[in-house]
């Protein structure tokens, strides 16, 4: 078993556990870092929130991440912050918001909160909604109000902010973070930054499906380290395809700006999908190759037309399902890239999950068109959680080629998307929900896309 | 001021059960669950388990030197399974190792040979089968029958809420440390650390005293941790004892959510009757509790349900049956409301129903029947002090809520695939224990030599801010700064006999105990002064830490003052106990004074229902509350905001899904959803009504833990209302997920069959 070297707040360490096992156990049982605290273990409580900093392009960047899912292996060459990391003499002005705010009860979530917004401040992100910062934080006793206040409040501290690469010296000073941080990058540097290769037979990337699916077997897996991103944003436009390389995280997709020229409303579709600290160790790879029926990146370029590369030339995303989590890829297969066509403006994506944040959908759908003198010129249309497979529909999708964007053709689409579909019965919903949801989402996609229909549409 | 523990809480400091360091030698303790919700054990293997490197012992029933029996109200609960099984999860063994890997990996490789049976999963259906825990109660008042006969308009249906599980973010958990001659000492999650310390001392045969149980705080209780945080404390204590080493067990989520009771479902059958002026002449109500697999509190939820279901209102001739029915899942518990939450909602939903018959909002009918100055409730309490009417005014001139439906109006005429609705949720809610025994409480006071003061009680801190409020308690009583007062763990050897911290009533019984015992310290302390400063005692006080005469400093400080009482050998510690005066109730007539006064206060919930996606948000709630005079609003907001965001929980997207075999399909966070920031409402406005607090209440400041959530009650009826702009009349089945939206919505639910939601 190969060791894990990375700096823990100010001290470099080594750790010698399996590289798969969650960063979560290290910290609170061999470090005995205790503020990291366990709610879950399952990426959904977001109480053992860390940040994790990387040498990204030559800068330093950080990232909120869940450390009960985070496999240690990931820490190599980063340096990995708990709330013990960020301490010093005073509060810092989260922790001082927090407190002004009275954003704390039982306190148990609360070193999570204190560190996804402790993230924000250091990526020096910019949301249009702020509740997005905490949407990895579940708090069972506040009812969220005094920590939207908080966070209104830290906000407003941090307009003065500049950004990189000052921003870190800057934080520095108005001590959101200790003065050691100024020298991590060096250190950094001097480091490995990739995990050490593995031998093994199994490919681990963000362990946000693997470590939730069989947490202790994994234990004896030595994992294929895909390589991480070298850039923050990994997306690249080039001769009609856009593509990225299989390990980019969803949050990447989240706050790509090569994305959002092509696809504006993509930073809203991604907050959609789990959780900021989830989101940014979840890699798009991961997603599709999990093979899971309702994955959204995965119903989101199957409408894209997306194909990946695994070693072996172009295979189209929609000929890699073979089954339930059954694909056309060797568990030692890399998904080394992934690319889809520039798209038209008329892409959309509809999600509809019993919470309608960090939840798996009850059924989620994408549409993607081209129109011609409001003529449909190419279609693809696909759902999830309707089928044992992210499911392209791919009859719909031929049927609306050569008809007219207008109220009748979004309504017949939606019948025949849902006439398509196969749903089941689970917790996500009923057989009979699933199929109304997913004709009533196509319409969505129509009304969205083209507002004047929807008075016309028919809603029964 | 602010809650004492925000400092430890925002830097990671504050300390949990799982943050305790390891004592040498601790074992690390698994569960064994049943596999099945009903059947018989015929056969346990646990060699290959044993043979898993690390493990030091299983234990199970055989082990328990004294009664295998945690059941407090009606001893039907054994800690660890003997053969019959009565719920998936029912712990059967205990395995201990050195790692808690090992003892969960080891777990994994226990065999049984089981025989399952058929379980019973509804409550309905264990009714019919005569599956009953203790007594069928009945409430009543008037003569329902002749109102009935009378009434211009009768109406009746039915409906359910569900269960909630209480989600706190710290699991259940507790750590026994052996100390010597047969002693041991407990940290535990616990509401009731008494409870913990009676119910080793049972199963273990030993005396309560040779148990310490302690408690610094909780990461969340709601409880969840009155009564079920026992089994674990006293597995942890069994294993201590048996093996004599340290012993941790703290439950993994999954384990957690499988094997602790929820707050209980309920089925209901109502009949109202109404007279031409909207008021509710008759009211009839038959409620089945679903208990689960045992007694645990249910029978105290179920009467708390009867003592609430006219929640607000007057009603002249009410009858309430109830009965806790006996099912194949986890034994339900105790959870924030504690029945009356269930109660209230069957009223509501039946004068949503008169109001849909009688082409009113339901506001209408609320409003013509809020309690008034002495009114009677059906158990025969008189209502002094009540303010239904005031809040209800407060809410309707505050909030403007002749605007606020307006606006709804405009709203609902310029869109087509997106409704809202508006509804208002009053409430009233009986503080005590209502088993009056419970209504005591005790403190503790020293004042040290230095002026340092140290105050113990038996109120457990669980994020509700009990600690902070005590601190204050002490602080005023002494006329000291609170950073003088240092609160100590809730210790079941400082403080015998406590109640659980349960009830809301927490700040009230050990507030009153402790202003007494500071009384007692502060008395003896001003003697002293008076002696010192030669004058009356009458003339001086302390503040801000000085003795002053005549409202003049005296030059003399509480640490001087201290120190010389303590030269003067006078006693600077005292006990105290208090106990709530002029509660009684008697369960033989249904009838007595259970409560020492009522909180009420009323909320606009507004929600908007997109009709295309069946999905909805919460848009405003305005809360009209009566704290009494608040002692700490900044703790009170807190839970007014959160109760609320609970409540709304309950009723919306927190669903407890069983299968058909009585298994929890809902059993992680990623299948059972509580509100997340982005559920909670865009916004809240908590309005602190002026008015005048209860005596009974520790400084006039009312109790908060509770009440608040009943306000959630009205997210359902606001997506009710909105739906009916839509056309569409929502059963009245809770919660009201977005699927039950979207299938109400696409079907068009008619008019008529809404009320007819249950088999
Ligand atoms: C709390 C939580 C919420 C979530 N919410 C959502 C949601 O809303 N929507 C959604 O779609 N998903 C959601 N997910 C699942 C999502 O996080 C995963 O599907 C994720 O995308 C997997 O990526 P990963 O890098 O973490 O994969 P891993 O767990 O590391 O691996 C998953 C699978 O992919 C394989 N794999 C990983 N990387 C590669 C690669 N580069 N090439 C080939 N194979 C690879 C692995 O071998 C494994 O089989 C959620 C997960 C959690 C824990
Ligand atoms: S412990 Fe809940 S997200 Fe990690
Ligand atoms: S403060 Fe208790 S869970 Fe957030």
């Amino acid at each position: 078993m190969q060791p894990t070297t990375f700096i823990l707040n100010d001290k470099q360490v080594v750790a010698s556990g399996p590289q798969s096992a969650p960063l979560l156990d290290y910290l609170r049982e061999s470090a005995r870092l205790c503020g990291t605290k366990i709610g879950c273990r399952e990426g959904d409580c977001g109480a053992c929130t860390v940040l994790v900093g990387r040498i990204v392009n030559g800068d330093l960047s950080y990232r909120s991440f869940t450390s009960c899912l985070m496999p240690i292996g990931r820490a190599q060459g980063c340096h990995v912050v708990t709330i013990e990391g960020i301490r010093g003499a005073e509060l810092t002005p989260v922790q001082r918001a927090m407190v002004e705010q009275s954003a704390s009860q039982c306190g148990f979530c609360t070193p999570g909160f204190v560190m996804s917004m402790t993230a924000f401040a250091l990526e020096g992100r910019r949301e249009s909604d702020l509740r997005t910062v905490v949407d990895g934080n579940i708090c069972r006793c506040t009812g969220y109000k005094s920590i939207e206040r908080a966070l209104a409040k830290l906000s407003d501290n941090l307009n003065g902010a500049p950004n990189t690469p000052d921003r870190l010296t800057w934080l520095i000073e108005h001590g959101y973070v200790p003065g050691y941080f100024k020298e991590v990058a060096d250190r950094l540097r001097e480091l490995n930054a990739e995990p050490v290769a593995g031998s093994g037979t199994v490919v681990l990337s963000g362990g946000t499906d693997l470590n939730v699916q069989r947490p202790e077997s994994m234990l004896s897996e030595t994992p294929i380290w895909p390589a991480l991103p070298t850039t923050d944003d990994p997306f690249v436009v080039a001769d009609g395809y856009v593509s990225c390389p299989g390990s980019a995280s969803m949050e990447q997709l989240r706050l790509s700006s090569t994305v959002s020229q092509l696809i504006p409303n993509i930073n809203e579709y991604l907050r959609l999908v789990a959780s900021t600290p989830v989101r940014s160790l979840a890699s798009i790879a991961g997603n599709l190759a999990n093979a899971s029926p309702i994955g959204d990146t995965t119903i989101m370029l199957l409408a894209l037309g997306a194909e990946l590369d695994l070693g072996e030339g172009w295979l189209p995303l929609d000929e890699f399902y073979l089954g339930y989590k059954q694909t056309a890829r060797r568990p030692d297969q890399i998904i080394e890239c992934i690319r889809f066509p520039v798209p038209s403006p008329y892409f959309h994506f509809e999600k509809v999950s019993k919470r309608t944040h960090l939840d798996i959908a009850s059924v989620n759908t994408a549409m993607h068109i081209r129109v011609q003198e409001s003529v449909i010129t190419s279609a693809r249309l696909s759902a999830g959680g309707v089928a044992p497979i992210p499911l392209f529909l791919r009859h719909t999708s031929s049927q609306l080629i050569g008809l007219t964007v207008n109220a009748e053709t979004a309504s017949w689409a939606a019948q025949m998307a849902s006439d398509e579909a196969q749903p089941i019965s689970d917790i996500r919903g009923s057989a009979e929900y699933k199929r109304m949801l997913l004709e009533r989402l196509v319409l969505a996609h129509f009304i969205s896309l083209f507002p004047s229909i929807e008075a016309e549409v028919a809603v029964s | 001021m602010k809650h004492i523990d925000l400092t430890s809480h925002v830097t990671g400091t504050s300390q949990y059960v799982d943050d305790i360091p390891l004592a040498e030698g601790t074992l690390h303790a698994a569960v064994f669950g049943s596999p099945v919700a009903h059947g018989r054990l015929n056969q346990l293997q646990l060699a290959k388990a044993l043979a898993y490197p690390g493990v030091a012992a299983i234990l199970t029933s055989t082990d328990v030197p004294g009664d295998n029996q945690i059941g407090g109200i009606i001893p039907d609960e054994p800690l660890l399974a003997e053969s019959d099984l009565h719920f998936m999860g029912q712990p059967i063994a205990l395995v201990l190792a050195d790692s808690d890997f090992a003892a969960r990996e080891a777990r994994s490789l226990i065999e049984v040979a089981i025989e399952e049976l058929e379980p019973v999963v509804r409550p309905r259906e264990a009714y019919a089968k005569g599956l009953i825990i203790g007594r069928e109660r009945t409430f009543s008042m008037g003569d329902p029958d002749s109102a009935f006969a009378a009434a211009a308009h009768v109406f009746e249906g039915c409906g359910s809420c569900g269960g909630q599980e209480h989600l706190y973010i710290e699991t259940q958990g507790a750590y026994a440390f052996p100390t010597e001659s047969g002693h041991l000492r407990i940290v535990s999650s616990t509401q009731g650390p008494t409870a913990v310390q009676r119910t080793v001392a049972r199963v273990l045969g030993i005396p309560m005293h040779n148990i310490e149980v302690d408690v610094r705080r909780l990461g969340g209780g709601f409880g969840g941790k009155e009564d079920q945080a026992t089994p674990w404390a006293v597995m942890a204590a069994l294993a201590a004892q048996v093996l004599n080493r340290p012993i941790k067990l703290v439950l993994h989520r999954l384990d957690d959510m499988a094997m602790t009771g929820k707050r209980h479902p309920y089925e209901f059958d109502y009949r109202i009757g109404l007279d031409d002026a909207f008021k509710i002449v008759a009211y009839d109500v038959q409620f089945y509790q679903d208990a689960g697999a045992a007694a645990d509190l249910s029978p105290a939820v179920l009467e708390r349900t009867l003592f609430h279901f006219t929640n607000t209102y007057f009603v002249p001739h009410a009858r309430a049956r109830a009965a806790s029915c006996r099912t194949n899942v986890t034994p339900h518990t105790a959870f924030r409301g504690f029945g009356g939450p269930q109660g209230m909602f069957a009223i509501e939903c039946a004068i949503a129903h008169a109001a849909d018959e009688l082409g009113v909002t339901p506001k209408t009918i609320q409003a013509a029947n809020l309690l008034a100055e002495g009114d009677t409730f059906p158990y025969g309490q008189v209502a002094e002090h009540a303010r239904a009417k005031a809040c209800w005014a407060a809410l309707a001139e505050h909030a403007k809520l002749q605007e606020l439906e307006a606006s709804v109006r405009s709203y609902n005429q310029d869109h087509v695939l997106s409704k809202r609705g508006i509804a208002l949720m009053p409430i009233c809610f009986g503080i005590s224990f209502t088993k009056t025994h419970m209504n005591q409480a005790g403190a503790l006071v020293h004042v040290y030599q230095d002026g340092s003061v140290s105050i113990s009680t038996g109120a457990v801190e669980m994020g509700q801010g009990v600690s902070t409020k005590m601190v204050q308690v002490a602080a005023r009583e002494f006329g000291i700064p609170a950073s003088s007062v240092r609160i100590e763990t809730t210790n079941t050897t400082r403080v015998a006999n406590t109640s659980p911290s349960a009830a809301s009533a927490s700040a009230d019984l050990n507030g009153k105990a402790l202003q007494r015992a500071c009384a007692k310290v502060a008395g003896r302390m001003m003697d002293v002064a008076a002696s010192i400063l030669k004058c009356e005692r009458s003339l001086l006080r302390t503040q801000g830490n000085c003795v002053l005469r005549d409202n003049q400093p005296t030059g003399l400080n509480f640490h001087d003052l201290a120190s010389a009482c303590y030269l003067q050998r006078v006693n600077l510690s005292a006990f105290s106990h208090y106990a709530t005066p002029g509660v009684h109730f008697d369960a033989n007539q249904e009838q007595g004074h259970p409560f020492a006064y009522h909180v009420y206060g009323c909320a606009a919930v507004m929600a908007t229902v997109d009709g295309l996606r069946g999905t909805y948000e919460f848009d405003l709630v305005y809360i009209a509350h009566d704290f009494g005079s608040s002692i700490n609003p900044d703790v009170d907001l807190g839970q007014a905001e959160g109760g609320l965001v609970q409540g709304l929980g309950w009723m919306t997207c927190e669903e407890l899904y069983y299968d058909d075999r009585g298994r929890l399909r809902s059993n992680a966070l990623s299948t059972y959803k509580v509100p997340d920031v982005y559920a909670a409402p865009k916004e809240i406005i908590v309005d602190f009504l002026d008015l005048p607090g209860s005596p009974a209440a520790i400084y006039q400041s009312k109790a908060i833990g509770e009440p608040p959530l009943m306000y959630g009650i009205g997210g359902f009826f606001a997506i009710r209302e909105a739906l009916k702009a839509f056309g569409a009349y929502l059963p009245f089945v809770a919660p009201v997920t977005h699927e039950r939206v979207l299938m109400a919505v696409a079907q068009k639910v008619p008019f008529g069959k809404h009320a007819g939601a249950c088999e």
